[in-house]
């Protein structure tokens, strides 16, 4: 299996960020998304996603393969931690919630809320959403964001055991991982914002 | 589905969940009102109906703009949008757990406050009746509302002007029926047209709200 993505141009609120993005990505490899802030790897991840469509190029992936780690954890505060993650995995149509639990450290937090866990702990258990998904590739923006050194070591040891079981990962981050991986970087290919463009915004799109 | 059912129903019944608050406020509407238009018997019975169900509007919108709001805020429904359920089939579920922790709760205790309003005995049960036709309208509705104003800043109040008059044909033809059961008359026609709205809603508004959020979220 693989994620291709063929001379792809994305636009964040109508404007082109990226432009002639061309990569291939294959089960058993992690690619490293650089790129100074703004460059467009978060609207690059969403588009991949499907949470926007592009503006051009082609975009070519196996069904029901992602799962999208967002900046946000998308945690409900007044649920404990293993309803969280029961509510992702029975979404996803899977129901062990163990294996993530135990791969990010979390078993001993499994009844406290996610209201009263600290930004890291509320981190892994967003990560630990991932495993439950039981999706080949992760698409994930900027994971590590208030991790602590042992969790980091946490999530590389869980994208490692990922990529080795069939998976594949594209992350955005800033720090070394630490994971054998390829890097991406976006700034080559960043939209010239000087260049007049005409694209359809979503009030256009309302409309057509 | 179920899981997203659950998990809404349980957000709800917790700490800050919002329920029980439009019943409360059901509850005071139908308390100030005699307080308002006098203590007269008669007068009261026959304006209960047409309050009844104003107040249960009313409250059916105090907890619209949660339905979406609370999941685009914390980034929940971006994951929903990638996960495997389909955005049409979250937004019916997301009516229905509405639904089932405001307008079911709301349609069991009208005819019960119905009593402070002096309603007589057929009554009850035809406010009863109209409201559990009409009351999954007012989510459905609502949940299209909540969908077009998720992401704004204090969409509340808007949410509240564009949803109100879609309100109006479910309110004219349930308080009719209400109304007109409660006296004795023939319902069958404005029960009917109350149905029908429903089922109408219910079938295209998942589709229309599934697009807005897809719009909303980009």
């Amino acid at each position: 299996m693989e994620l291709t993505v063929e001379g792809l141009s994305v636009a964040r609120g109508g404007m082109p960020v990226l432009e002639g993005l061309t990569f291939t990505l294959t089960t058993g490899n992690i690619l490293i998304l650089r790129g100074p802030n703004g460059s467009g790897k978060t609207t690059l991840l969403r588009t991949l996603a499907g949470l926007q469509p592009p503006l051009a190029g082609r975009i070519g992936l196996p069904p029901e393969a992602i799962a999208y780690g967002a900046h946000a954890d998308g945690l409900k505060a007044t649920l404990s931690v293993a309803e969280n993650l029961t509510f992702w995995a029975r979404v996803y149509g899977t129901t062990d919630i163990e294996p993530a639990l135990a791969q990010f450290n979390l078993k001993g937090l499994r009844n406290r809320a996610a209201h009263s866990l600290s930004a890291g702990q509320k981190r892994r258990l967003g990560l630990a959403r991932l495993l439950v998904t039981g999706r080949r590739f992760w698409l994930l923006d900027e994971p590590t964001v208030s991790l602590d050194q042992a969790s980091v070591g946490l999530f590389a040891d869980a994208v490692r055991s990922h990529v080795a079981g069939g998976g594949a990962a594209l992350i955005a981050t800033h720090i070394d991982l630490g994971l054998a991986a390829e890097t991406l970087d976006v700034a080559p290919f960043r939209a010239d914002p000087d260049r007049p463009t005409r694209t359809p915004t979503a009030f256009d799109e309302a409309f057509t | 589905m179920i899981a997203l059912l659950v998990r809404d129903l349980r957000l709800a019944v917790r700490a800050g969940g919002g329920f029980g608050l439009g019943l409360a406020f059901f509850l005071i509407v139908t308390v100030l009102v005699p307080f308002a238009v006098g203590p007269e018997g008669e007068t009261l019975a026959r304006i209960a109906p047409g309050i009844l169900w104003v107040g249960a509007l009313l409250a059916c919108l105090l907890s619209l703009d949660r339905i979406f709001q609370l999941d685009f805020e914390d980034g929940s429904l971006d994951l929903l949008a990638t996960a495997p359920l389909p955005m049409e089939g979250a937004v019916v579920v997301k009516a229905l757990a509405h639904w089932l922790t405001t307008g079911l709760p709301l349609t069991l205790a009208a005819p019960v406050f119905g009593i402070l309003m002096n309603m007589q005995a057929p009554g009850h049960w035809w406010i009863f009746v109209t409201l559990l036709i009409g009351t999954p309208a007012l989510s459905m509705i609502g949940a299209f509302g909540a969908a077009l104003t998720v992401g704004l800043k204090r969409g509340g109040l808007l949410l509240s002007l564009l949803v109100l008059p879609l309100y109006v044909p479910t309110l004219i033809f349930g308080a009719e029926a209400a109304t007109r059961g409660g006296a004795g008359m023939a319902v069958t026609t404005p029960i009917l047209m109350l149905a029908g709205i429903t089922a109408g809603v219910v079938a295209f508004l998942p589709f229309a709200a599934a697009a807005a959020i897809r719009i909303n979220i980009r």
